[in-house]
């Protein structure tokens, strides 16, 4: 067996990639799968607070590839989950210090032995993105239900065509069910239709994201948080599971209370 | 939906805006060159057939990732060839 390597990307700063890639690593490694995260952001590194492990960093993706580490060395275990890696970002100012095939290097080196590599790719269309891509097997891109999001989310899924790395994988992050409802946010339906790509899975805007990232603990392990189940649901589509997507109807509403009463909750 | 003013919701403004962005951000064509291409192609057609310039509707369409230029031309019941 050998790793597959996944790319989450999405052209606008901010929609919410590296919390994506610390969900999905949590909800992998619960799933018993050996998982190597790479914070793909040089300079501006965060997958590591996102995670939980910025006091455990010792070495960065730089120092292996300028020779200062070895791999393994660079690796920071997870503290809940044996199998779950990172590999932290540098802090350095030179976003040429990693090229396209340093990347492909090194996750060919970690294929091996791991099940799934996941790396965090920068906003933007640049160095930081074309070294995040050049190794993946697979692109999610990451976007919000707002015109700026998913206009740049589009450029994104066209140079990726462009670059024959396939059709992306879609995450809607930051859904308020409500305000879809109301006609005041654009739908999961609205955002499919206008990028035309296929759908991974709809993330719920919830506070809870906001709690587990003070905390540095995605909230994937949270069994009672909707956006930890709608990533433990898309980690399980990652893996080849065809799981039926989430009802995101506005909570606590006629319509949730309607169902508890009908039983389908 | 405000049903006295009419306004239409903000998630329909949001999707019909995308909607002509994106064509023009995957095209690479401004509001402008569109506008000139659709007038060249009403000349070059009309210097051949007799056509109604009202009538023709002439955009680009989606479809899945991919955009088409449509041009729906209807022709005059005794369109005659333009001689000359
Ligand atoms: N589903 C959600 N519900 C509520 N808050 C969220 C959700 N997803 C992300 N956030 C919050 O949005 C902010 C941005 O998220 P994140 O850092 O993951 O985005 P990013 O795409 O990695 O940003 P950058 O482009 O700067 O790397 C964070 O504060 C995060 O906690
Ligand atoms: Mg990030």
């Amino acid at each position: 067996m050998t790793a597959q390597v996944i790319t989450v990307t999405s052209g606008k700063g901010g929609v919410g990639k590296t919390t994506a890639v610390a969900n999905l690593a949590n909800a992998l490694a619960m799933d018993g799968k050996r998982v190597v995260c790479i914070d793909g952001d040089i300079g501006l590194r965060n997958l590591d607070v996102v995670m939980g492990l910025e006091n455990r960093i010792v070495y960065d993706l730089v120092d292996v590839i300028e020779g200062r580490c070895k791999l393994k060395q660079a690796m920071i275990r997870d503290k809940r989950y044996p199998e779950l890696y990172l590999i932290p970002a540098a802090q350095t100012r030179d976003k040429n210090a990693v090229s396209p095939s340093d990347m492909v290097r090194i996750c060919n080196d970690l294929r091996p032995d791991a099940d799934f590599v996941i790396i965090d790719s920068p906003a933007g269309i640049e160095r930081g993105f074309r070294n995040s891509i050049a190794a993946a097997d697979r692109v999610l891109v990451v976007t919000n239900p707002e015109v700026s999001a998913v206009r740049d989310a589009d450029r994104v899924v066209g140079i990726l065509e462009a670059e024959e790395k396939g059709s992306p994988a879609l995450i809607l992050n930051r859904l308020n069910p409500a305000l879809v409802k109301n006609n005041d946010m654009l739908s999961a339906e609205d955002v499919l239709d206008l990028l035309g790509i296929q759908l991974i899975g709809i993330v719920p805007e919830d506070e809870t994201v906001i709690i587990g990232s003070n905390r540095g603990a995605p909230v994937a392990a949270d069994g009672k948080s909707r956006a930890g189940q709608a990533f433990r649901n898309i980690a399980k589509r990652l893996q080849g599971q065809d799981v039926p997507f989430m009802d995101l109807e506005p909570q606590g509403g006629l319509w949730s209370a309607l169902q508890k009463i009908t039983g389908r909750k | 939906m405000d049903f006295f003013t009419r306004k239409r919701s903000s998630a329909s403004s949001a999707k019909e805006r995308l909607r002509l962005v994106l064509i023009h951000d995957r095209t690479d064509l401004t509001p402008e060159e569109m506008e000139a291409l659709k007038d060249d192609l009403l000349k070059t057609i009309a210097r051949h057939i007799e056509i109604d310039p009202e009538t023709i509707q002439i955009g680009l369409e989606k479809d899945g990732r991919e955009q088409r230029l449509v041009a729906d031309i209807p022709l005059r019941g005794n369109a005659r060839r333009r001689t000359g």
